[in-house]
């Protein structure tokens, strides 16, 4: 399977990462080598197989109480990149960005 | 011995001297710091953070009566705690304070160990080399230009080296079992779902376990039993109780373990084949029974595994945007803010599988990449489940090769990921694995075997572990009284 | 139908959420008004190493309302996580369910007693709430927007209809019975204005007998019952209009502004959403064994349309009663003890205009009236009206005093020093002293016309100061009459 620059450069828009110009072709390169690799499970005949379920089926749900986890006051945005007065700031959000 | 010797302990001695009232925490700490890492610690790079204030004072802080009391260890920098930064190896999270303690960090405090340190890795446990750290390579102690091994480059070393007696990981695909092999120390991973990984920085969900290097089994059995059991926070975790390890030195007669030589017929080096055969004998001769069998080849397990991981991988590292921690390029434009925050926080190696991950779940490749991957899954499930069936334990490699030399991989990504290929199956599976260091070679690298069991089978790991243990004593010692380790951290060479 | 030759086809996905003590996969309060960012954990900020476990309160929310709506509630279901990039996302993805949901199907009666018709429902299924982010504002010279996550992780439930809806106001019939039954599930309150039930419209127009949909376009921000109807019913024309001048519908979400009445392109979708949907694996398969949605099924109330059929049926009430009346549970519940029997139509005119009157005065639910004036004690109010113990503006007064001081009915009276008059020695002076005054109304009314013997009734009502029984004195007044006729 063959992964072209602009594949590249669409998953990459996906992932929200920025990669440069001059490093897409080899990143194409490198996930075709990768995905060529992973081709041989087209091969396998996996008929009758479903898809592994993953946490153990397990214990009880969570109880509707609350629990220590909760952060104390002004916490949450310690360390945070920027925020002021307990809101955490971002560059200008825009209702057209939300799906 | 004196205090400064005290890292030559096993991790129960220092314990059992601390509740005695003979040593103190600070000590037993101390003396890693001032003896082996003074001696190595430059070369080796072992840890990326162990400040002096925090360690000190975990150690004053330290409970004196409890199963791991003073003991120091080091906890990969993929685990939370609150008293030193987390970083998992990355630029995105370098500095960051975590507000709280890893589940497993907490109940090795609880149980009195004292964390002096965070170990480095592979950035977010994406590597098999601890070269792909954001903040430089770890180096294997038993030959500085090799690598330790990855991702858990930095614990396994700093045990192996001497600084602490126990060091806790990370399992994905092989990232205790690994570098422990590389390194020559134990490794354990233990049952997907019996340490919890609340705290533990996720990489590919379903198959990340906490994993545990010591160097004596009796060690690596403390620590699984004082971390293992449920925990609310993790709804992935195993309900019941753990297995019961305390019998981990009763001995191996009429253990049935499977040969499966199919798997090193090629590609393994010899000395690596050889370890295999001293440890079957030694099994055999502490009253174990061998048992031929095939055994599936690695590489659809590693083609599974690389989606699989790599998908869960791109899910989990989203969160990592530069909006409520860690790094941010700044920009007046949000989409730039997190393109450039990511693109500029990750390394080459966690974007590469972030992208392929994002590749393998989009729409259109779901169903031909996703899906099939995690129908190949139960097919290795079935098979390991069948392989079971007429063995109570697998002994098989942990690795094709002795330790490669920095640089050797990592511009082919491939050959890295086919370097898993003896350890990835039982993170597919859930299934328990240790690494059994088996001595050196004739040019002074670690060898060693690996076991793998079926779920909740630690007790018969840790049993022939432990008879491979005594068996490999050239003096025929057994091997819990105090130990010179046999690496270049202990002995004059 | 709309818009002459033209079929409007509607589906609507709704969100309802869940009023739990906590929050959908961690232990934060899920209450709001507090300060930002101050009911937040590690899971629900999204840090390094979180993890999330799931809420029973919430799937046993979400099992009463697909029970109650008919749904085939599955034994197993499956949480997925969907991804899109996003300030007030924590993780930058929401968990939530996709292909195995927790119900497929049912349906939410409308119409009288809910026998118009159902809508039908394609889904239910639970998912977290994303926190909030803010306009932009001014900081310094750059522009920066707030984000506080206390909403996030709050549980929601999503629902979704099948394209069924045929115009705009059978999608505010439809939210208005959501709405109701929310609350009267008593897993949320549903209130639009709060955010506690939203609602996007998918709309499309066809020729009416097409088999096959127009192209749809999705509208947002609708936020009221109102703000629906009004948003739907511009998508509409808008669509016909465009169609009628030969033009194409493009698909695209529009954001309605209720101030203005008017439709705002957000975007048009060339390109339908990647969200990456997989299992989360960090949560195991959610198992509702069969004992589990029996005993559910079995806790459930008598529905609201079921009760609103009662009313109209069992109890005889106007269909328009029985609707006002089952807006509430409470309120409902409350009409039921506190009508004497045979006497639902008395307590529903008290209910719907006094008591509902004093409620939106005070700011009172029914519960805080229920708590002042228990059911027993306004049906004993009730049963002296209904025996014509308290005449009209005597009732009324002391219907006032009921939701302010304690006592019987007759403790009130005697407080208030209040005596009805309905004694013949009381009320027979003071009618003979109306006739003696209005003596050309009575002469009219004995000699055959009746008009002026309901002033006459009036006059001696006024005369007793409001406070005499009027069957009394109308049957006085009559012998009194009688008694002044010219014997024949």
């Amino acid at each position: 399977m063959a992964i072209d620059r602009a594949e590249a450069a669409r998953i990459a828009s996906l992932a929200r990462l920025s990669i440069p110009e001059d490093e897409l072709d080899r990143v194409a390169a490198q996930l075709s080598q990768v995905l060529g690799f992973v081709e041989r499970l087209s091969a396998l005949d996996l008929a009758g197989l479903e898809p592994t379920a993953f946490a153990p089926a397990g214990g009880p749900l969570r109880p509707d109480e609350p629990d220590p986890r909760t952060l104390p006051p002004g916490t949450a945005t310690e360390g945070a990149p920027e925020a002021e007065d307990g809101y955490f700031l971002v560059p200008p959000v825009l209702e057209a960005l939300e799906p | 011995m004196t205090a400064g010797e005290a890292w030559r302990l096993p991790a129960r001695e220092i314990a059992r001297r601390v509740r005695a009232g003979s040593l103190a925490p600070e000590a037993a700490a101390e003396a890693g710091f001032a003896g082996p890492a003074a001696r190595w610690e430059r070369d080796v790079h072992a840890l990326l953070a162990a400040e002096p204030a925090a360690w000190r004072a975990a150690a004053r802080a330290a409970r004196r009566d409890g199963p791991l009391s003073g003991v120091p260890v080091v906890v990969k920098d993929n685990l939370c705690t609150v008293d030193q930064p987390t970083t998992c190896g990355s630029r995105i999270l370098e500095g960051w304070r975590s507000p709280y303690d890893a589940t497993v960090v907490r109940r090795l405090r609880e149980a009195g160990a004292v964390v002096v340190g965070k170990g480095n890795m592979d950035e977010f446990a994406m590597g098999s080399s601890t070269e792909f750290s954001a903040f430089g390579p770890t180096r294997n102690p038993h030959d500085l230009s090799r690598v330790p091994g990855g991702s858990s480059g930095g614990p396994a070393a700093a045990v192996a080296y001497g600084l602490v007696p126990v060091a806790l990981g990370s399992d994905t695909g092989g990232s205790v079992r690994q570098p422990a092999a590389f390194c020559g120390v134990y490794g354990l991973k233990p049952t997907y779902g019996r340490l919890s990984r609340w705290g533990l920085v996720a990489f590919g969900s379903s198959l990340d376990q906490v994993g545990i290097f010591a160097r004596h089994v009796g060690d690596l059995a403390e620590v699984f039993a004082t971390l293992a059991g449920p925990d609310p926070y993790d709804a992935s975790a195993r309900p019941g109780r753990a297995p019961d390890v305390s019998g981990w030195h009763d001995g191996v007669r009429g253990l049935r373990f499977g040969w499966p030589e199919n798997l090193w017929r090629e590609g393994v080096e010899p000395a690596l084949v050889a370890a295999l055969a001293r440890a079957a004998e030694a099994l055999e001769r502490a009253g174990a029974v061998r048992v031929p069998l095939e055994f599936l080849p690695g590489d659809v397990a590693v083609a599974a595994y690389y989606l699989l991981a790599t998908a869960e991988a791109s899910s989990n590292l989203a969160r990592f945007d530069g909006v409520r921690y860690g790094l941010r390029k700044a920009s007046g434009e949000l989409s730039e803010l997190y393109a450039r925050t990511r693109g500029e926080g990750f390394g080459p190696e966690v974007r590469r599988r972030i992208l392929l991950g994002t590749y393998a779940l989009s729409a259109g490749y779901h169903d031909q990449y996703y899906e099939r991957a995690q129908r190949a899954r139960s097919r290795i499930v079935a098979e390991h489940r069948a392989a079971f069936g007429r063995c109570d334990l697998l002994l098989l490699p942990a690795v094709p090769t002795l330790p490669f030399r920095l640089g050797e991989k990592t511009d082919d990504p491939l050959a890295m990921y086919l370097s898993d290929v003896f350890t990835l199956g039982a993170n597919l599976a859930g299934i328990p694995g240790l690494t059994v260091p088996m001595g050196l070679a004739s040019g002074g690298l670690p060898v060693s075997v690996q076991l793998l069991g079926p779920a909740d089978a630690e007790p018969r790991l840790l049993r022939a572990a432990r008879a491979l243990e005594l068996d490999g004593d050239p003096a025929g010692r057994p091997a819990d009284e105090e130990r010179e380790p046999a690496w270049p951290g202990g002995v004059a060479r | 139908m709309s818009a002459a030759g033209w079929e409007a086809v509607i589906g609507l996905e709704c969100h309802v959420q869940l009023r739990t003590r906590t929050k959908m996969f961690c232990g934060c309060p899920a209450a709001f008004g507090e300060r930002p960012n101050t009911n937040v954990c590690p899971v629900c900020l999204g840090l390094p190493g979180a993890l999330p476990r799931a809420n029973a309160a919430a799937v046993a929310a979400a099992l009463r309302l697909g029970l109650a709506l008919g749904s085939d509630v599955r034994a197993e279901s499956v949480f997925a996580r969907k991804h899109y990039f996003y300030p007030d996302m924590p993780k930058n993805y929401q968990i939530s369910q996709y292909d195995r949901p927790l119900c497929a199907g049912g349906a939410l009666p409308l119409g009288e007693g809910g026998s118009a018709h159902a809508v039908a429902l394609t889904r239910i299924h639970l998912e977290e709430d994303a926190g909030k982010s803010f306009h932009p504002e001014r900081h310094g010279d750059r522009r920066l927007s707030r984000v506080d996550f206390n909403r996030a992780g709050v549980p929601l439930l999503e629902l979704v209809t099948e394209p069924v809806l045929r115009g705009p106001e059978p999608c505010a019939a439809f939210l208005t019975a959501l709405r109701r039954l929310v609350r009267w599930l008593g897993i949320s309150d549903g209130d639009m204005e709060k955010g506690q039930l939203r609602c996007d419209a998918n709309v499309s127009v066809r020729r009416p007998g097409a088999r096959s949909l127009g192209t749809k376009t999705e509208l947002k921000n609708l936020n009221s019952i109102k703000g629906v109807e009004k948003g739907v019913r511009a998508e509409i024309a808008r669509q016909c209009a465009l169609l009628e001048a030969g033009g194409r519908v493009e698909q695209a979400t529009l954001l309605y502004d209720a101030e203005r009445d008017r439709l705002a392109v957000m975007r048009t979708k060339e390109q339908a959403h990647d969200y990456r949907y997989f299992p989360d694996p960090d949560l195991p398969v959610l198992r509702v064994g069969a004992a589990e949605r029996e005993a559910a099924r079995a806790a459930l109330p008598e529905l609201p349309w079921a009760r609103e059929a009662r009313f109209r049926g069992a109890l005889g009430l106007p269909a328009y009663d029985a609707a006002v009346l089952t807006e509430s549970r409470e309120l409902a519940d409350y009409l039921e003890r506190a009508a004497p029997a045979g006497q639902a139509k008395l307590a529903s005119n008290w209910l719907m205009t006094e008591v509902l009157r004093v409620l939106r005065e005070r700011d009172w639910d029914v519960d805080a009236w229920a708590a002042r004036v228990p059911p027993e004690r306004f049906a004993d109010f009730l049963a002296r009206v209904a025996a014509r113990e308290l005449p009209g503006p005597v009732a009324k007064q002391v219907f006032a005093w009921l939701a302010d001081e304690p006592g019987t009915v007759a403790e009130l009276l005697e407080r208030h020093d209040v005596r009805v008059a309905a004694d013949d020695a009381t009320l027979r002076p003071l009618v003979r002293a109306v006739l003696d005054e209005h003596a050309a109304a009575a002469a009219q009314v004995i000699s055959g016309e009746e008009k002026p013997f309901g002033f006459l009734v009036g006059q001696a009502m006024k005369l007793a100061g409001g406070r005499a029984v009027p069957e009394v004195l109308r049957r006085l007044l009559r012998e009194e009459l009688a008694a002044r006729s010219p014997r024949p």
